[in-house]
């Protein structure tokens, strides 16, 4: 895996010309595709709570967008929602509403992290770690 | 590393416990090159929006004429085998976008300041940021060329950290430094919540 050779952050794809500036600018399609609303169905979604997919959408589903059916291909390995995010170029937010949707009708199921209560868990600190000093 | 691409992940799976830790720093200090050093995948960037979850959109009425804005955040990922995913966030360096950090903060398990010799009053805020907020936090000096090489003390000084702040020199774009910074933190913070409540 390349970690020097680029140091950018992914490139948006082109077709976004509704970004201003590189950091901040108006967005219009987000709030057209989950029709205006800004909060989830269901569910509570933190930048890193992990989605997975419980069973795929073929296509024909009634209700389901395309973001929605990407999301479902994208999760079919677990993702976290900060990812789904960079790679669908969404805001958060708007891919919280579409996984309020997809949690709602049984696609996904999503895992918390854990509370901040559980950071005295001695084998976590321990994991992280060692793993830190394997790379 | 990664997930088990090979395997079906039926509901229900146990899913790893994503941690998460952040880079703070001011503009241009090194914070994305410090989460791309360390990833396993490219740095990524996600956007939140700046109104609807800080202030509160209730009126969608002419959404179309509002002028909402979106504010972006880099993040890079390290797994451990199935138990444990680490996601490190840089945090926005403007400080327009403050309000963001409470979000990002929230449930983080510590904090690596960057801080730069040469501009190194970029990085108050920050230690008054998570000071304030009792995140684990520790100062890694990003060692630019040129910039002139300061005592660790004279650092800890100017930037008026107590002495159980760990404070260390690091050289953002090498993986060995980002993972001794890393290490660091995750130490730090695992004794600060191994004390009981009483020594706190
Ligand atoms: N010489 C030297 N250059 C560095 C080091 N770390 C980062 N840089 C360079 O400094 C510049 C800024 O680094 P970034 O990682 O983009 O900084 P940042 O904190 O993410 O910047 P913003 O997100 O814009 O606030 C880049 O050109 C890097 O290549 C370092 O340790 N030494
Ligand atoms: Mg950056």
């Amino acid at each position: 895996m390349s970690h020097y050779d680029d140091l950018r952050p992914e490139p948006r794809g082109s077709g976004h010309d509704e970004w201003l500036d590189e950091h901040a600018g108006p967005v219009v399609r987000p709030y057209v595709m989950t029709r205006g609303r800004t909060e989830p169905v269901r569910g509570d979604f933190s930048l890193i709570s992990l989605v997975v997919a419980g069973r795929t959408a073929t296509g024909t589903e009634p209700g389901l967008d395309p973001e929605h059916r990407t999301i479902v291909r994208l999760c079919q390995d677990p993702q976290s929602v900060a990812e789904i995010a960079a790679y669908l170029d969404l805001p958060a937010g708007t891919i919280r509403v579409l996984l309020g949707d997809l949690l709602d009708k049984g696609y996904v199921s999503v895992q918390n992290p854990q509370p901040e209560t559980d950071f005295r868990d001695r084998r976590m600190y321990e994991a992280v770690l060692n793993g830190l000093r394997a790379l | 590393m990664d997930y088990e691409r090979s395997e079906r992940t039926p509901a229900g799976r146990k899913l790893p416990t994503a941690i998460k830790l952040l880079v703070a720093g001011g503009f241009g200090v090194g914070k994305t090159t410090l989460v791309s050093a360390v990833s396993e995948i490219r740095p990524l960037r996600t956007e939140e929006f700046l109104t609807d979850r800080s202030v509160g959109v209730d009126d969608l009425e002419g959404v179309e004429e509002k002028n909402t804005t979106t504010v972006a955040m880099d993040f890079g990922r390290i797994s451990f085998g199935e138990d444990y995913v680490l996601y490190l966030f840089g945090t926005p360096g403007q400080e327009r976008f403050w309000f963001m950090w409470d979000e990002l903060a929230a449930g983080a398990l510590g904090a690596v300041i960057l801080a730069d010799t040469r501009r190194l009053a970029d990085c108050f805020p920050s230690v008054d940021y998570f000071e304030r907020r009792d995140t684990p936090f520790i100062v890694a000096v990003n060692c630019f060329e040129g910039a002139r090489t300061y005592e660790l003390d004279e650092v800890r000084l100017a930037l008026g950290l107590k002495p159980e702040i760990p404070l260390l020199l690091c050289d953002a774009r090498r993986r060995q430094s980002g993972k001794e910074v890393l290490i660091t933190l995750v130490r730090h913070a695992m004794e600060l919540n191994s004390r009981t409540p009483a020594d706190a």
